[in-house]
């Protein structure tokens, strides 16, 4: 009795901790941005604008994914306003291709509670990009020269890329392209500068106002025929947001037409290339003291407390509702098939998929993060339970009952007892699994050791990306060591003689 | 005194067991034997209360298996499983005291009657204290026979108690058992397929086969005065002597 009241206590706590929360209690502006550099430093650049100008709070969540996410959390209010750009919003949002000028995008958005503001000076659209010495030897000075090595040309375009309409797929029919599909690869976007420096691949697309582009000695391809779209960076907010703080939008606006095309390639070299931190470059770019930034071992607690956080409360659930589960589906035979083939199916959604579906019923930050954890970590829990009660002698249980032992008794002193070993191979399982997908948590502004992964992945930045790396696979290990131990506690004495 | 009576079961459609009668005075020792499928497991089964049977009842001092709840009846037989039965996740001695932790006893109590039970079963404490895994087979067999005998039952139910044992150490326990056996004075059912260890250990002998009851009686009547050929065979093919209807004169 007294367990389950403790379980009950922690299912209410942990409900509680997962319903959504309509807004925001502190009265914050939450600046979004995406997962690449320039969303980085344009999200610095308005967080540190309005904290510069105005006494309302500001709050980052930066390196928040695609597009999809970025839109999700506007519509639910996780975030006011980000970085994102006029093709972008035409086509990924709107689905209104053929809407060109900011005028006629802003409009379609008004009946979608959002507004958007006038360029801020710079085209960030899509290129194609071959090394300069590819470029030589084949003679490509434009996308249609491709057309004479396109049979052999290996590729890397990003999902994003291979996905729009204005992207991939309409760039080979305006420019009859015919590539071999096996030498497409689809790559995450920072992974494909890589590609092509190892001579992986021939051909990337990248994003004009790239730094790397200059750093691994690439060559855009001249769009001859016109092709993709103008790429206007823009404000978007919610128009909550514009019509409860007019002045910091105002403060934002005063940005339109200040940040010309170098000096976006400039401020994206000094993060790709120099290394420096987007705060720095954002106060720079605005003339200001560079915010006191936080030293290195604070960074790496915060974020280790973040981790724990989001492990810890996946764990606490797997057990909490995996364990019943795994006991339910061995006594009711087709309860039993559901719950395994539910729970399994959980586990092939991608988890940035599922992260996307997560969104609108939980906005961005910690909360759809735990979700998406928790239901990762079921599928071992409940297997394993499944498989080391079923695992149990029968003669066990019949022998139990002979000797007056109630159902309640059989299944705490005989049945858990005996398939401990088997349920914490399960909870091992989806722990350290649980430490591998956090770090996808950042994605979607929970923070964590995926935070410095995902931005060092934008930034091709080993260093970085190890900061988050090194931690999480220690923190692994620890967990590793600790289930040893936890299993000379847990698992009774008399069957450890059989492992 | 434990009786069963015009014990009838079958399974869908296929008879197990039909009007069984079965009766053992108080103190005294009965075997139950029987080839597998003769139905001496579903008797077991029944008589433990796991399953219901169809007709007829079973009684321990003139009280019926229905008149009790399953925790009183299970506290009335004590049960020894095949080879012991002991669960192999905690100590001999958790096996001993694991119902009558259940029933809510103090240590104490239970402590004394650990005690006493293992000077009956000739069991020092230190041997208590292992794994079932580190136990021997004769040392399983007293564990459990401590466990069945724990809550003081009127009745023991041995379920093949030296099956899994080899020859020679079977001989010595069969003698060990003997004395245990009067030692507790317990009234005791004993179901086995060694006809040789039915002889040793119990005064009078039950032979089920399809279900029914063929003979009861001492080994002596059933030696001399089978009731029918069956008899004859089955103590025949135990004792390794052709049948005499197929020798040739």
């Amino acid at each position: 009795m007294r367990l389950r009241g403790i379980a009950g206590v922690l299912v209410a706590a942990l409900a509680g901790l997962l319903v959504p929360v309509p807004g925001r209690a502190a009265e914050s502006i939450v600046i979004g941005g995406k997962i690449f550099t320039e969303s980085y430093i344009l999200g610095e650049i308005a967080a540190q604008s309005i904290a510069a100008h105005s006494p309302v709070a500001v709050e980052r969540k930066l390196g928040m994914g695609s597009t999809g996410i970025l839109f999700e959390a506007l519509k639910s209010g996780a975030i006011d306003v980000y970085p994102d750009y006029t093709g972008t919003l035409a086509e990924a949002i709107l689905k209104q291709p053929q809407l060109k000028s900011v005028e006629e995008i802003g409009r379609a958005l008004i009946p979608m509670g959002l507004a958007i503001s006038g360029p801020l000076g710079f085209n960030d659209t899509y290129a194609i990009a071959v090394k300069q010495s590819f470029a030589t030897q084949h003679q490509l000075h434009t996308i249609s020269d491709l057309r004479g090595v396109q049979s052999t040309l290996r590729a890397a375009f990003s999902y994003e890329f291979m996905d729009r309409k204005d992207g991939y797929p309409g760039m080979v029919d305006s420019y009859q392209l015919k590539l071999d599909p096996q030498k497409v690869n689809r790559m995450e976007h920072s992974l494909s500068f890589q590609a092509i420096d190892d001579n992986a691949v021939d051909v990337i697309d990248v994003y004009s106002t790239d730094a790397k582009i200059k750093k691994f000695n690439l060559r855009l391809l001249d769009d001859d025929r016109g092709y993709f779209p103008v790429y206007q960076a823009v404000w978007v907010a919610r128009k909550a947001f514009v019509d409860r703080h007019p002045r910091e939008w105002e403060i934002l606006r005063k940005l339109e037409g200040s940040i010309s095309e170098t000096a976006m390639q400039d401020m994206n070299a000094q993060a790709d290339i120099q290394k420096e931190s987007f705060g720095k470059i954002a106060s720079q770019f605005l003339g200001a003291a560079a915010p006191d930034a936080e030293s290195a071992t604070q960074k790496i607690w915060q974020r280790t407390r973040e981790h724990l956080w989001l492990v810890g409360v996946a764990l606490l659930f797997s057990l909490i509702v995996g364990i019943p589960l795994g006991v339910i589906a061995v006594r009711f035979h087709a309860a039993g098939q559901f719950i395994l083939i539910v729970s399994a199916l959980v586990q092939t959604i991608p988890s940035l998929a599922l992260l996307c579906f997560l969104i609108p019923l939980f906005g961005v930050g910690t909360k759809p993060a735990l979700a998406a954890l928790c239901l990762y970590s079921l599928l071992p829990v409940v297997l394993n339970t499944f498989t080391g009660v079923r695992g149990v002698d029968p003669l066990h249980l019949e022998n139990a009952r002979a000797f007056g032992l109630n159902g309640r008794q059989v299944l705490f002193r005989i049945v858990l007892p005996l398939a401990s070993p088997t349920m914490l191979a399960g909870i091992k399982t989806a722990t350290i699994v649980s430490i591998g997908t956090a770090t996808l948590a950042a994605l979607v502004g929970a923070g964590g050791y995926g935070a410095p992964i995902v931005s060092g992945l934008s930034l091709n930045d080993i260093p970085t990306i190890l900061t988050g790396a090194i931690p999480a696979a220690l923190m692994a290990l620890i967990a590793h060591a600790l289930f040893e131990l936890l299993g000379w506690a847990l698992i009774p004495a008399g069957l450890r003689k059989y492992q | 005194m434990l009786v069963l009576q015009n014990i009838s079961k079958s399974f869908e459609n296929r008879s197990a067991l039909t009007d069984v009668n079965l009766e053992v005075p108080k103190g005294a020792t009965h075997a139950l034997i029987g080839s597998s499928g003769s139905g001496k497991t579903t008797l077991l089964r029944i008589t433990l209360g796991l399953i219901p049977m169809d007709k007829g009842y079973v009684k321990i001092n003139d009280k019926a298996l229905s008149s009790f709840t399953p925790i009183q009846w299970a506290d009335r037989i004590g049960y020894v499983p095949q080879d012991g039965g002991l669960f192999p996740h905690i100590s001999g001695r958790a096996n001993i005291s694991l119902i009558a932790k259940m029933r809510g006893w103090d240590r104490a109590r239970i402590d004394a009657r650990i005690e006493e039970l293992g000077r009956l079963v000739d069991l020092d404490a230190g041997v208590l204290a292992r794994f079932p895994s580190e136990l021997s087979g004769g040392q399983k067999q007293r564990v459990a026979i401590m466990r069945a005998a724990m809550m003081d039952p009127d009745v023991m139910l041995l379920d093949e108690p030296m099956a899994a044992l080899d020859p020679l150490i079977r001989r010595s326990l069969q003698q060990e058992l003997k004395s245990i056996f009067q030692r507790l004075d317990k009234t005791v059912l004993l179901v086995t397929h060694d006809l040789g260890e039915a002889a040793y250990l119990a005064e009078r002998i039950t032979l089920l086969h399809d279900g029914k009851v063929v003979q009861s009686g001492s080994f002596g009547e059933l030696l001399h005065h089978p009731a029918d050929a069956f008899v004859t065979s089955f103590i025949n093919a135990q004792r390794g002597v052709p049948d005499a209807a197929t020798v040739a004169a």
